[in-house]
């Protein structure tokens, strides 16, 4: 029996668009987030980390599409052929700050220090955005320490509920040991059924989880002020390393 | 009647407070009160938190003497390790404490005192200040920049920066220091030398002048407390407390830092934020010792090295017990700032101060430290204890303007009973009663762990309370 050819590979198809005026090319199915990226235009991100699936919820990726009165996720909205994208307008800035404002506002984030002060993305956003002040009433919501684990600790105090290390844990590593509990502004990370972290029976202290948080919410115990420099993994060559291993 | 005079704001200190000044029924001052009127809240909100944040988080006290938080917690973090750290580690911090007493040391004899000094107690108010200093005695003025100048820079050259370095951890400290950092410091020593020598010389030849001065200061017998090593020398770092009476004699001598709840106790009164601590044998307010500069000085045996040691023979000869008199904490200071200097390039010119061991690396192997040095005021305190992961527990913060309190009350008594005549306020009371304050050089802001910043009054209040007299600047 003549064995049935496979597929042919489907042709990626290439957009045009444009960003900022600047006449851009790139594959069917990218986002606009990933296009600017080629491009080196520069779009803020928090809780977006290549590698790991986009979920849109931290929203500094805001952009304006032309024709549509809403702003857009930039890292979860595909581009389309002839789209007109712009990243950096006085209303996208506004927004970008009052975001990184209210992040600052939610929790206790103390720079000065803090394990991650110099490493942390949310500091360096807040620096890049021109954030010299929080203008909304802060709410220092009394949130404890969980050290318990040998070489690794959570405060929530600095965390931003970007889920970053929620991903990884489930998406690379496989263990899922984090997740989220509560609803809201009373939404906070737990390990497997609301553990202590060095009770986790999920948990493998691989430390992915870690490297991946964009401020000083995880860290490597034993580290003092300003200490915690964050080794954000390279998730997609991982992945395809692994894959080639399985092969 | 019986009146209350309060000196509100007293300016040129380190933070705020006020003085109310008791009287009786003919008008003479029979108390005072010096009323602290700032918050503590430090060792409220440390709690919870892990305790290898404590260096950096607890030195945020003060940005005069963060270098000063950052040793003594870390000390205390030390223990919590269970470590010895290396004694290059040791040396650096030691450097790191005397660039330290230099700046601040600096700071209090030059922009804080000496518009009192130079320009005279009735000299009006709105020139008496450093800016004033630098019109008319420019060259007193630069050299008083360059010397603290020179001390943030030691702290600049082994920590990074000179406000809030993180540099000192628990176990040690960050980075070694590098050569290019110790030969610039090496570089700069003989300038350095010359102008605290020049100064010292300067301020001996004037003593005549400040004769009233050193007779009125807060001049009492009193204990004297401080940090001294085996040898009885002059110690910063390390080494153990010794306690004189006021004729010299040891009341206790190498008492361990870990165990200063037996030794020292503290009281508290309803009218400041400040505690009274105490020496405990000999009860409150018999136990009344002073810390700092006078007391270092003249609990010593000898500095250790030779200039300084040379001065400390002529400081000896004040007195012929310890020295009594708190206007002397000047001239102590300049002393310690000369012998600061002498440390620093004695310990900078041994090799092994580039040794890149400098840190001991441990879990947390102790539940309690105590962590003690001699902060630029005097003996500073830090003490935690933790739970099973780190997170810190309790916390006591004992820091040097505290053990000064009882001292200072009765100095401001001193000055008040001597210079208010006639019940009645006058800027040459208030300038002199501030000046006493100002010989203590304190640190309101550390000693009181306060957050934010108010102004000082002096008030006249009689026995029921009324407010009859205030001075406001």
């Amino acid at each position: 029996m003549t064995p049935i050819p496979p597929h042919p590979p489907e042709t990626a198809q290439t957009l045009n668009l444009t960003i900022n005026g600047r006449q851009v090319s790139a594959q069917a199915g990218e986002t606009i987030l990933e296009a600017a990226r080629a491009n080196d235009i520069f779009i803020p991100t928090l809780c977006f980390l290549e590698g790991l699936s986009a979920q849109g919820s931290c929203r500094l990726c805001m952009v304006e599409i032309a024709g549509s009165a809403k702003l857009h996720p930039a890292c979860v909205t595909r581009i389309q052929e002839g789209m007109e994208v712009t990243t950096e307008t006085e209303r996208l800035r506004d927004y970008r700050r009052n975001i990184i404002e209210l992040l600052f506002s939610e929790r206790n984030h103390v720079c000065a220090v803090c394990v991650a002060s110099g490493h942390c993305e949310l500091q360096d956003l807040a620096s890049e955005l021109g954030v010299d002040h929080i203008s909304f009433p802060c709410r220092y919501p009394t949130l404890a320490v969980d050290a318990s684990h040998r070489r690794f600790v959570l405060d929530h105090n600095r965390c931003i509920l970007c889920t970053r290390c929620v991903r990884v844990c489930a998406e690379i590593e496989g263990a899922h040991t984090w997740d989220v509990k509560n609803r809201g502004i009373r939404s906070l990370i737990m390990a497997d059924f609301d553990a202590p972290w060095g009770d986790s029976e999920t948990c493998t202290g691989c430390g992915k989880c870690v490297h991946v948080c964009p401020t000083g919410a995880l860290f490597e115990k034993g580290l003092a002020v300003a200490e915690m420099r964050k080794q954000r993994p390279a998730l997609p060559t991982l992945v395809a390393n692994r894959a080639t291993e399985q092969r | 009647m019986e009146q209350r005079i309060v000196i509100e704001p007293i300016t040129r200190i380190e933070g705020h407070a006020r003085i109310s000044l008791l009287l009786d029924c003919n008008g003479a001052v029979h108390d005072a009160h010096f009323q602290v009127t700032q918050v503590r809240g430090f060792e409220q909100f440390i709690v919870g938190r892990p305790f290898f944040e404590m260096p950096a988080l607890t030195a945020r006290t003060c940005g005069i003497c963060p270098v000063s938080h950052a040793l003594a917690s870390a000390k205390a973090c030390d223990q919590l390790l269970a470590v010895a750290i290396p004694p290059t580690a040791k040396n650096l911090r030691r450097i790191l404490n005397f660039g330290q007493i230099i700046q601040s040391h600096a700071l209090s004899f030059f922009y804080l005192a000496a518009p009192d000094l130079l320009l005279g107690m009735d000299h009006p108010p709105e020139t008496r200040n450093f800016f004033n200093i630098a019109k008319i005695e420019p060259q007193f003025a630069r050299d008083g920049i360059r010397l603290r100048q020179f001390g943030q820079q030691v702290i600049e050259r082994l920590a990074g920066r000179r406000i809030h370095p993180t540099w000192v951890v628990p176990g040690g400290v960050n980075a070694p220091l590098q050569q290019t950092a110790r030969d610039a410091i090496l570089s700069e020593i003989p300038e350095i030398k010359a102008l605290a020598a020049n100064h010292l010389v300067r301020l001996k030849q004037s003593l005549e002048q400040y004769e009233e001065y050193i007779r009125i200061f807060a001049r009492f017998p009193s204990l004297f407390l401080g940090l001294t090593d085996k040898a009885g020398r002059l110690e910063y770092y390390d080494g153990g407390v010794r306690i004189i009476d006021a004729q010299g004699a040891a009341v206790a001598d190498g008492l361990a830092a870990g165990d200063y709840q037996t030794y020292i106790g503290e009281a508290v009164e309803p009218w400041t934020f400040l505690k009274f601590p105490y020496y405990k044998p000999l009860g409150y307010p018999g136990g009344m010792y002073r810390v700092g500069p006078l007391a270092r000085l003249n609990i010593a045996a000898a500095c250790g090295t030779e200039l300084a040691d040379r001065e400390l023979t002529a400081f000896r000869s004040l007195d012929a017990g310890p020295v009594s008199s708190s206007f002397h904490y000047h001239y102590a200071r300049l002393i310690e700032m000369l012998h600061a200097v002498e440390m620093i390039e004695l310990l900078l010119t041994d090799p092994t101060i580039l040794d890149p061991h400098v840190r001991a690396e441990a879990g947390l192997n102790n539940r309690e430290g105590v962590g003690m040095t001699e902060a630029p005021r005097g003996v500073l305190i830090h003490h935690y204890k933790v739970d099973e992961d780190g997170l810190i527990e309790w916390a006591n913060l004992i820091i040097a303007t505290g053990h000064n309190n009882l001292a200072m009350n009765k100095g401001i008594l001193q000055a008040a009973q001597h210079y208010l005549t006639g019940g009645r306020l006058h800027e040459g009371l208030l300038n002199r009663i501030e000046a006493v304050i100002r010989a203590f050089d304190p640190c309101l802001a550390c000693s009181t762990h306060a957050v934010g910043a108010m102004p000082l009054v002096v008030e006249l209040v009689a026995p029921d309370g009324e407010i009859v007299a205030q001075i406001c600047r």
